[in-house]
Formats: C-alpha cells, sequence, structure tokens
C-alpha cells in the first residue's frame, strides 16, 4: 500500500508524469516551474522513465515540440510559468484548436515588468482564451492527482484537448507536502494506454492544420467551443472514477462551511487555505461566512457555481491579476457575467490582491471580508478594491 | 555530369506526393521544387510545413495537394514541431508502442520561415541532433505576404519593404548565408539544390534522408510573381543563377565542402539579372558591386571545396 511520503511538490509531479508512463517531455527551465522539468530529466537519465526529453531552447518550442509529438500519438508533457506562458501564447492556441492531448503544469507566476519570479494569476489568466482545459489546484496532492487525471482527461477520445494544471509558484511548487503517490499498477488500472485516434502516421495519411477560409472558420471555431464545453462531462466523470479508486475527490467547484452562510469569499489556488483558516475564525464569532474555490476555470462550471451562490447575500471575489482598464480581475468580471442573468444574484464586490507573491496573511482575509461584507452595503464607486497596496 | 546538363522526364518516377490542383501560381518554382523532393523522398515521410506559398497554396480546406503525412502548425516553429515528431516516434518504437518504420520527420518552410523567425528553432533542432531533414525553399521574400523583404533577399532586389526609390537601392544588406549557418551547426548534411537541375535535386534529398542526423538543404526556388519575371523562364533562371555563380551547387558532407557542378568561367551577373523587374532599377555601378561580391564569394567557396568532376563552361 502507498505510504504519504514528504516531498517536494515540483518532485512529487515529476513523480507522476513517470508513472503516467509518459513518452515524450519537452521543456525549458524557468522559476519556480524549473525543479519539476529537471527532475524529470533526472529521471529519464536514470532509465527511470523511458521517454524522450527534448531539451528545447525555447518555451515557444516546448510547446511546439508537443505539438509534433502529441501528433504521433506519443504521451506528452511539458511545464513552465510566466514569462514562458506567455512566450507560448501563439502555439496554445494550435494545441486546442488541433485537439491534441498534451498536459502541462503551470506554476503560476506574475507577468514582467518588474520582474517578479513570484506567483499570481496574470499568467494563467492571459490564457483563458485559449482553448485549453484549465484546473486550478490548492496544494501538492491536489496537483498530483490532477495530473494523473489530466491525463485521462486529455486523451479521453470523447475530448481530445489539452489541460493546463495551475498550481501556484512557490507556494505549492516548492513546498515540503506529505504526498501519497500511487503504486505503478494503480496508475496502469486507472490510465489507459494513449489511443490518438488520427495521428501522423504513413499508413493513413492525414494532413493537419490546413488553411481555412471564412466559408469553414465560424463552423471550425465553433465545433471547438462544443467540444470544451462537452468534455465537462468526462472531466466529471473521470474525477468521480479517480475518487472511487484513491478515494479522494474532485469537483468543479469546492465549498468551504456555505452551509447557511450569507457571504461567501471567493478564491483560486493556494490562497484558499489560508482564507479557510480565516473562515474558521469568523464563523466562530458567530458570522454567517463561507468559501468557495473555483477548481475547473475552463470549461467555467456555471451549473455548480450558480448553485453553489444561489442563496447568499454577498460574494467577495479575490483575484490574483489585473485586467488593466478593464471591469476589475478576470474572475470577478466572469463571475458577474455568469450571475447577471439570475433572479435572485448576490451582491458582488471584487477584491485584487496578492499579486506577484505578496502574501495576504489570516488578518488580511478578515479585512477583505469585512469591509467587502461593508461595500455590499454601502456601495462602491470603484470597478475594484485594490487590496493592501501602500500609498 | 548527367545530374547537371541533361533532363529526362521518362528516368524520373511517375509516383507523385504533392500533387497537382494547388493554387500556385504559374511558373512557380517552389511548387515544384516540392514536387520533385517529394518524389525523391517517397512515402516514408511525415511532412511539417511552416506558413508560406506553401502551405497555403496547397492545403486550402476541403482539398490537399499531400499524399504523404503532413502537419502545418505555425510560422516559424517548423523545426521544433518536426524534433517533436522525430522523437514522439522514437519514444514510441521503443517502448514498442508502435512499430517501427523507419518513418523520417521532415521540416519544410520559406526562406522567410528559416532565415528569418525560425531560425532559432531551426538552430535549436540541428543542435539537438535530431534526426530530420529541414529543406529552405528559398524565393528570397515573404511571398505568401505580399513580397517583403527578408534576410534572404539579394543586395539591391526590390521588394514592399525594401522598395526601390530616389534615395534607396532596394534591399541594403547582402543575402545571408544559411547554409553556412547549418555548416556551423556541425552536422552531417548540408546541400544547395534548385529544381532547374532535377537530378542533382532528388539525388541530394535521397541522400539527406539517408544520413542518421539533422540534414539540411538550401533550395533556390524562382518566383516570376515576386521577382516580375516571365513564368516561362523560371527554369533558365534557375540555371542563370547557378552559371552565375549567384547561387552555386554544393555539398557538405561532415565539414566537407564539395562542388556539385563548378564552372571554369561565371556567366557576368546581368544575364540574370536582367531578366527580372525587381533588379531594373539598378545602376551598373550597383551592378559591377554586386558582381565583385558574388565572384568574390564563389572564389572562397571553391578555395573550401573538393572540386566536383562536373565541370561546365559557363556558356
Ligand atoms: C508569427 C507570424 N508572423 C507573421 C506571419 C505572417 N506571415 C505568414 S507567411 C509569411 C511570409 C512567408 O515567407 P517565406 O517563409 O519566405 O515563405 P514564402 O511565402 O515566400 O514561400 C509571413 C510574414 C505569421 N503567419 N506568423
Ligand atoms: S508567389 Fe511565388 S512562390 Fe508563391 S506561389 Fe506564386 S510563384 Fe510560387
Ligand atoms: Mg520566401
Amino acid at each position: 500500500m502507498a505510504q504519504r511520503v514528504g516531498m517536494e511538490v515540483s518532485v512529487a509531479i515529476g513523480e507522476i508524469v513517470k508513472l503516467a508512463n509518459t513518452d515524450v517531455v519537452s521543456a525549458y527551465p524557468i522559476t519556480p516551474q524549473t525543479h519539476i522539468v529537471e527532475h524529470l530529466a533526472e529521471l529519464v537519465a536514470d532509465g527511470e522513465l523511458d521517454a524522450e526529453y527534448i531539451p528545447v531552447e525555447s518555451e515557444h518550442s516546448a510547446m511546439s515540440a508537443c505539438l509534433g509529438s502529441a501528433a504521433t500519438g506519443a504521451r506528452t508533457f511539458t511545464a513552465t510559468a510566466g514569462q514562458g506562458l506567455e512566450l507560448m501564447h501563439e502555439v496554445l492556441y494550435v494545441a486546442s484548436s488541433m485537439r491534441l492531448p498534451i498536459v502541462m503544469t503551470v506554476a503560476n507566476r506574475a507577468l514582467s515588468s518588474p520582474l517578479s519570479v513570484w506567483s499570481d494569476h496574470s499568467d494563467a489568466m492571459a490564457c483563458r482564451d485559449t482553448g485549453w482545459i484549465q484546473i486550478f489546484v490548492e496544494n501538492g496532492q491536489e496537483a498530483v492527482d490532477n495530473t494523473l487525471c489530466a491525463f485521462r482527461i486529455a486523451e479521453d477520445n470523447n475530448v481530445l484537448l489539452p489541460v493546463m494544471i495551475h498550481l501556484d509558484g512557490f507556494h505549492v511548487s516548492h513546498v515540503i507536502e506529505p504526498i501519497l503517490l500511487p503504486e505503478q499498477s494503480q496508475v496502469d488500472a486507472f490510465l489507459p494506454k494513449n489511443n490518438y485516434p488520427l495521428p501522423l502516421d504513413t499508413d493513413k495519411p492525414v494532413a493537419m492544420g490546413d488553411f481555412g477560409p471564412p466559408v469553414i472558420y465560424t463552423e471550425a471555431k465553433w465545433a471547438q467551443e462544443v467540444n470544451l464545453r462537452k468534455s465537462k462531462e468526462t472531466i466529471l466523470k473521470v474525477w468521480q472514477e479517480f475518487g472511487k479508486s484513491f478515494s479522494r475527490y474532485y469537483k468543479p467547484v469546492e465549498c468551504y462551511r456555505c452551509e447557511d452562510a450569507d457571504t461567501l469569499l471567493l478564491t483560486m489556488g493556494s490562497y484558499s487555505e489560508t482564507a479557510m483558516t480565516t473562515i474558521d475564525k469568523m464563523r466562530g464569532e458567530g458570522k454567517k461566512i463561507g468559501l468557495i474555490r473555483i477548481r475547473l476555470w475552463r470549461p467555467f462550471p456555471f451549473e455548480e457555481f450558480r448553485q453553489a451562490v444561489k442563496d447568499i447575500k454577498t460574494l467577495i471575489v479575490l483575484d490574483r491579476a489585473i485586467s488593466f482598464g478593464g471591469p476589475g480581475g478576470p474572475v470577478c468580471s466572469e463571475i458577474r457575467s455568469a450571475l447577471y442573468s439570475q433572479n435572485n444574484r448576490p451582491e458582488i464586490v471584487s477584491f485584487i490582491g496578492g499579486l506577484g507573491g505578496r502574501d495576504i496573511t489570516v488578518a488580511g482575509f478578515e479585512e477583505i471580508i469585512n469591509s467587502g461584507m461593508e461595500i455590499a452595503e454601502t456601495g462602491s464607486d470603484n470597478e475594484f478594491e485594490i487590496f493592501g497596496v501602500r500609498e | 555530369m548527367q545530374n547537371y546538363t541533361i533532363f529526362v522526364p521518362r528516368l524520373l518516377s511517375k509516383k507523385e506526393y504533392f500533387v497537382s490542383g494547388h493554387r500556385a501560381c504559374i511558373g512557380c518554382g517552389e511548387a515544384l521544387a516540392v514536387r520533385l523532393a517529394c518524389k525523391a523522398m517517397g512515402q516514408n515521410v511525415i511532412v511539417a510545413n511552416a506558413t508560406g506559398c506553401i502551405e497555403i497554396i496547397a492545403s486550402q480546406i476541403p482539398y490537399t495537394s499531400w499524399k504523404v503525412p503532413w502537419i502545418h502548425t505555425l510560422f516559424e516553429n517548423t523545426a521544433a514541431v518536426a524534433s517533436g515528431i522525430e522523437s514522439g516516434l522514437k519514444a514510441m518504437a521503443r517502448k514498442g508502442l508502435k512499430a517501427d518504420k523507419g518513418t523520417k520527420a521532415v521540416a519544410i518552410a520559406g526562406d522567410g520561415g528559416t532565415v528569418d523567425i525560425g531560425l532559432q528553432a531551426l538552430s535549436g533542432a540541428m543542435e539537438r541532433g535530431h534526426n530530420f531533414l529541414y529543406m529552405c525553399f528559398d524565393n528570397e521574400a515573404y511571398m505568401n505576404t505580399g513580397i517583403q523583404r527578408s534576410s534572404a533577399t539579394p543586395f539591391g532586389a526590390s521588394t514592399t519593404t525594401s522598395p526601390a526609390g530616389k534615395v534607396s537601392i532596394g534591399q541594403f544588406s547582402w543575402k545571408k548565408d544559411m547554409p553556412a549557418i547549418a555548416v556551423a551547426h556541425d552536422i552531417p548534411y548540408v546541400a544547395t539544390a534548385c529544381p532547374s537541375y532535377p537530378f542533382d535535386l532528388m539525388e541530394k534529398v535521397k541522400k539527406a534522408l539517408s544520413v542518421k542526423g539533422p540534414a539540411y538543404i538550401h533550395i533556390f526556388s524562382v518566383c516570376p510573381t515576386g521577382w516580375s519575371c516571365p513564368g516561362d523562364l523560371t527554369i533558365r533562371i534557375g540555371r542563370l543563377a547557378v552559371k552565375t555563380g549567384i547561387f552555386p551547387l554544393y555539398e557538405v558532407e561532415n565539414g566537407i565542402y564539395k562542388m556539385s557542378i563548378d564552372f571554369t568561367e561565371l556567366r557576368p551577373i546581368n544575364d540574370y539579372m536582367k531578366l527580372q523587374g525587381r533588379f531594373r532599377h539598378l545602376t551598373e555601378d550597383v551592378i559591377n558591386q554586386i558582381q565583385n561580391k558574388v565572384v568574390e564569394k564563389y572564389e572562397e567557396l571553391r578555395r573550401k571545396s573538393v572540386i566536383s568532376d562536373a565541370v561546365e563552361s559557363g556558356e
């Protein structure tokens, strides 16, 4: 039986990629993702993982090599962060629109300038329209489990889409955590062989990535959209089966002490852990407060999300990215639009904080919640409130 | 000798892997070169194609000219895509997940996709030593987007972004020597070719496919549309590029240069240039300047080379 072992989360991700018997790893170093690909390089060098490791000369090429590899039907993995994800940007769209099942870990990192290696969600949010499945995890175990699920989801012939697993740089990637790694036999039972239906193969030549005139482009994009939305069914099914096999269950939206709450705080990623401590404290003081965390960011879980907030009065959303000159944080603006059509919608208050690795403490979350509740009563002239900025 | 002087169509395989029906301009040297290269490669290849004329003319949904597995993704990443294809096939064959058919990954791109925006990806793929063939079809500008200059555009040529004008002679820089850059990567095979010498081109493609490791072929592709020249002169202009020494044909095997065809006397470059509108504005002075440079480069190449037995007079 597998046992919990203390290890760095990046190393654990390397281990699960090995257990998934990945065929090709194409990667370029960037903090705070580097330990993942370093560990994979080590595993390949020691003959523990039988894979081709392509030490590419840039992230643009890392993702491009993933395109080629996945198109041959090989199981394909890469990892990146921040500037690296930005450099890949153009290639990300191709991966999803050509239905290539690539799995990528993103150690969320702030974007230059000023240069920051620390975490926020600017990089992740900049690719929310690229057509990838995006899953935000809170801790190392969740990262490991969802990386395994990601291969199964991506390669499912009803899906065939690339998947990003987002974990916060340093706050998750560099933490040493007790991790339960599955046995090889368990992984083999859970994850079938990659069976890409139309690979590049001389036995049956296909042309991929043709030139699409206006008469076909809309249909191609619509098919892609329908497919991404529909992938939720498979994601739910895979999480369900993962739960059955490993007794850890994942859902698109996670609720913490939401029962009878009239105010909810919404977060994504690792800061939810601190936020939960704050919720516990405020619950102890008799306040009806809970936390909601979105795990599945794309495809957005409209149904589950609307269900989770349907009876509350106030929803306070914390974003860790700015949509400059726009309606506030990207998460909050999507939440607002998801609820606009609903008859009973809560007051929504938008906060932006935790940029470039700035911590939000238990007291910090308390301040956000208290002033959020006040703003819900009094209203505010601001599109969003910036938390913790020094004037 | 026969590789350079005669063209006997019945010596060619009748099999086509890049078939007719595509939308290339009349007299397109690039489409011809691709067709010949495909004949030489045969069936056991997977082609990764960069954005550019060849991709645009031959892949409009729902048609394709490609009878081998083919993938186009972006403009500048083709060598990286080919790296991924090679690695995927290699890993799956080694692990017994797929039969090892010895299929070769082949990347093809224009000069822009090679010498400018795709140079980094190509350099990376050559340096890493992937077992693949890269072919650059050089028509000396970004033709697909309307004849803009690239760093492979020759000195003095007028393009839409290096137009000749009252105070401009057109392209202001000398053509980047891409084959030399490939050689500097210490790869086993580098060659230049031109579809006006079809047997030479096909033999080089076959040789390049048979080496283990990266191979690079730089293929001179006359573009009547971009060069303002008659479409029925494509073959002649290609031959003149070789005979004037503007585009010498040579191979570099494991670092050893060999002229594929050598000329005791080069034809004057004006024989080549006067047939093309892109050079029409050039004064005699500038043409002389170019002539000197061509001779200098040609002599430099000869000095480094084992001279071929295919020696011809320039006539
Ligand atoms: C990143 C990016 N920049 C610019 C373009 C526009 N573009 C497409 S093809 C092309 C020029 C192609 O030139 P070349 O590689 O020489 O091929 P040719 O068309 O001449 O055969 C350009 C500039 C693009 N598709 N992608
Ligand atoms: S523009 Fe030139 S290279 Fe492009 S199809 Fe026409 S002739 Fe061929
Ligand atoms: Mg060109």
